[in-house]
């Protein structure tokens, strides 16, 4: 986690020769216009996100049912996780189908959606966004997905294929193990052009423009090149929040399948993490076992987020 | 406006003119490395695209306008045969006489949703700028915080943050609905990241030898610099709070939000899903629902789309 900054320095270099404490506070006294600064977001993030996230992390040690004082349990959620929840192993199984397809895939999406955009003229680009960012926009129309993969021969799919003879029989797009993961990927990728997408878009428009000339100028001939040379680059900061962005998207799949594949689906053949955090935490109500199951997800998404970290760093 | 670069092109001129030739000829002048075939896929492809993506979008407004029979044809019809202002009239008669009128829900809701985005844009920004701009101890501690509570899954703290709220006796109150959503982690790591590229640090540096303090320096050079930034936050904190329910926060009539009112008037939620015999008026309530987000949204794209041609200085 501390690799995110390409261009972060040591503190203040004399501090080491000097006793580590009284220097950390004097460094502290000289900064507190920065402290005063930082405080108004960082005192209300504390209560409102650090302490439950912290909390929660307790509760992954007990049985929690809601209603009674959580009892302390020890390891026993995080044994049972591997050891005795079968499904949880069909879970992580699903998560990974999900996140290994959309999450590149729709990162992809995102980057070079933007780019087109941002190739535009600048009058019809504005609007070309809003398009490109309906389906985000408008919150849970992805549910008229499911009159288009209905599984009788009236949903829209079906009675094209029968009428032109391509099927003998309607096909459960959406509950039929064969074929339900594909579609709610396609559902994904449709789904995906958001938060990410927007911020590569604001990211296209702080770009500074006299680099494009002093490339022009270095003999960069297309606009791959360009693309490849100069904006990838120079974009490096927003790249990063798209991934992290992308990868709470793919290993956060959940919300979608449950709508429109069923919950729970055949066989469990959509049962993602996060719908087994949903089926502990507000069906069964034992929060204790969810909390542990979402603190093993952060913690994978954050090997995730490293990884990448990594791989762009490495890249100039 | 984006400006686009231009030079001449034209073999015929010796090279010392064509430098010297005036900008305004440009019939002469291509933009830089771009080829017209290139221009012409990439147009082709994000109207093909954009047809299938704009779809949801014009479907929930054709079906505000659909008469009931319309709204129950399957396989559902993406184009209206009689269109009728039925729905839109319905709505009208059953928000016109209610026991806390409309207009006090509408107010919850705008107050809030203005509210958390104006905070939110200011604490976010000004705290990214810092973390990316200031060296100071814990910044990076601070920093990876924000990071690990983005990719945390929200379902099981909420329970954790009940019982904040109700230990700070904020519960029933607008402060349950702003404050949480004031310090979204989503915002800050935005804000950090565009700080990188988009401020040089020679720019603060001549910022505070003309005498400027660090807040001065941070709402006169650095928000104007990072406004694509922060007009992309403002977006989604808009977005997601004006369609915040209040949840489990909220429980008196008189500080509910627009989307719980509205789903209990029509029995259904905002997203026109529920009762059936409703069907019609909740699509009508659907589509006035995503029109304050839809103009909120361009009105700031095309903000963003216009701070380009002032970039500040370069080193």
């Amino acid at each position: 986690m501390n690799n995110q900054n390409t261009n972060s320095t040591v503190a203040i270099p004399e501090a080491l020769n000097k006793p580590q404490k009284v220097n950390v506070w004097k460094e502290m006294k000289k900064n507190k216009i920065s402290y005063a600064m930082v405080a108004p977001f960082m005192i209300l993030f504390t209560i409102f996100t650090i302490v439950p996230v912290l909390a929660s992390c307790i509760l992954s040690f007990t049985y929690f049912n809601m209603l009674e004082w959580p009892e302390w349990r020890g390891w026993y959620n995080y044994q049972r996780l591997f050891l005795d929840d079968e499904i949880f192993l069909i879970a992580i199984r699903v998560t990974l189908k999900f996140a290994v397809i959309t999450g590149p895939l729709s990162y992809l999406i995102c980057f070079f959606f933007a780019w087109f955009i941002n190739e535009l003229p600048p009058k019809i680009r504005a609007f070309m966004t809003m398009v490109f960012y309906a389906p985000s926009l408008c919150g849970s129309v992805y549910t008229i997905w499911t009159f288009i993969f209905s599984g009788d021969s009236y949903g829209v799919l079906n009675s094209y294929l029968l009428q032109w003879g391509i099927l003998d029989g309607p096909i459960q797009w959406l509950t039929d193990e064969n074929y339900n993961v594909t579609i709610i990927i396609i559902i994904q990728l449709w789904l995906s052009l958001g938060t990410s997408f927007l911020a590569f878009i604001a990211g296209f428009q702080t770009q500074d423009r006299s680099l494009f000339e002093a490339g022009a100028i270095d003999g960069i001939r297309n606009r791959f090149q360009e693309l490849f040379y100069i904006t990838v680059p120079s974009m490096k900061p927003q790249l990063m929040f798209g991934a992290v962005i992308q990868i709470a998207g793919a290993f956060g799949v959940g919300a979608v399948p449950r709508a429109l594949g069923g919950f729970p689906s055949t066989n469990y053949s959509l049962q993602t993490i996060e719908t087994h955090i949903f089926d502990y935490g507000s069906v069964r109500y034992e929060m204790g076992y969810a909390s542990a199951i979402a603190f093993l997800l952060a913690i994978v998404m954050i090997l995730t987020r490293n990884l990448i970290s990594k791989l762009l760093q490495e890249k100039d | 406006m984006a400006k686009d670069i231009y030079y001449n092109t034209d073999e015929s001129i010796p090279e010392e003119l064509r430098d010297k030739m005036p900008k305004k000829m440009k019939s002469r002048q291509k933009k830089v490395n771009r080829s017209g075939f290139g221009n012409f896929l990439i147009i082709f492809m994000l109207v093909l695209v954009g047809i299938f993506m704009a779809l949801p979008l014009y479907y929930s407004v054709i079906c505000a306008f659909k008469p009931l029979n319309e709204l129950f044809i399957f396989p559902p019809r993406f184009y209206v045969v009689s269109p009728t202002l039925d729905n839109f009239r319905m709505m009208w008669t059953l928000t016109d006489n209610l026991w806390v009128p409309l207009s006090r829900y509408i107010f919850n809701s705008v107050f809030t949703a203005v509210s958390i985005t104006f905070l939110h844009v200011v604490f976010a920004s000004m705290a990214g700028f810092v973390m990316e701009k200031h060296r100071f101890p814990g910044r990076n501690g601070m920093f990876n915080l924000v990071q690990f509570a983005l990719l945390f899954t929200g379902g099981t703290m909420a329970i954790p943050q009940y019982v904040v709220m109700a230990l700070m006796g904020m519960i029933n109150t607008y402060w349950a609905v702003i404050l949480p959503a004031v310090a979204s982690s989503l915002g800050l790591f935005l804000m950090k990241q565009f700080m990188v590229s988009s401020i040089p640090d020679s720019m603060l540096e001549a910022a505070k030898i003309d005498g400027a303090n660090e807040f001065t320096v941070y709402w006169k050079i650095v928000m104007p610099n990072v406004k694509p930034a922060w007009l992309t936050i403002a977006i989604f904190a808009f977005q997601s709070s004006w369609n915040a329910t209040g949840g489990n926060m909220i429980y008196s009539e008189s500080m509910k939000l627009l989307p719980t009112a509205l789903g209990q008037i029509f029995a259904a939620d905002a997203t026109g899903v529920g009762n059936i015999a409703r069907t019609g008026v909740s699509m009508a309530v659907s589509l006035i629902m995503i029109i304050p987000p839809i103009v909120f949204f361009v009105i700031s794209q095309s903000n963003i789309m216009e701070t380009m041609s002032h970039s500040g200085m370069k080193d």
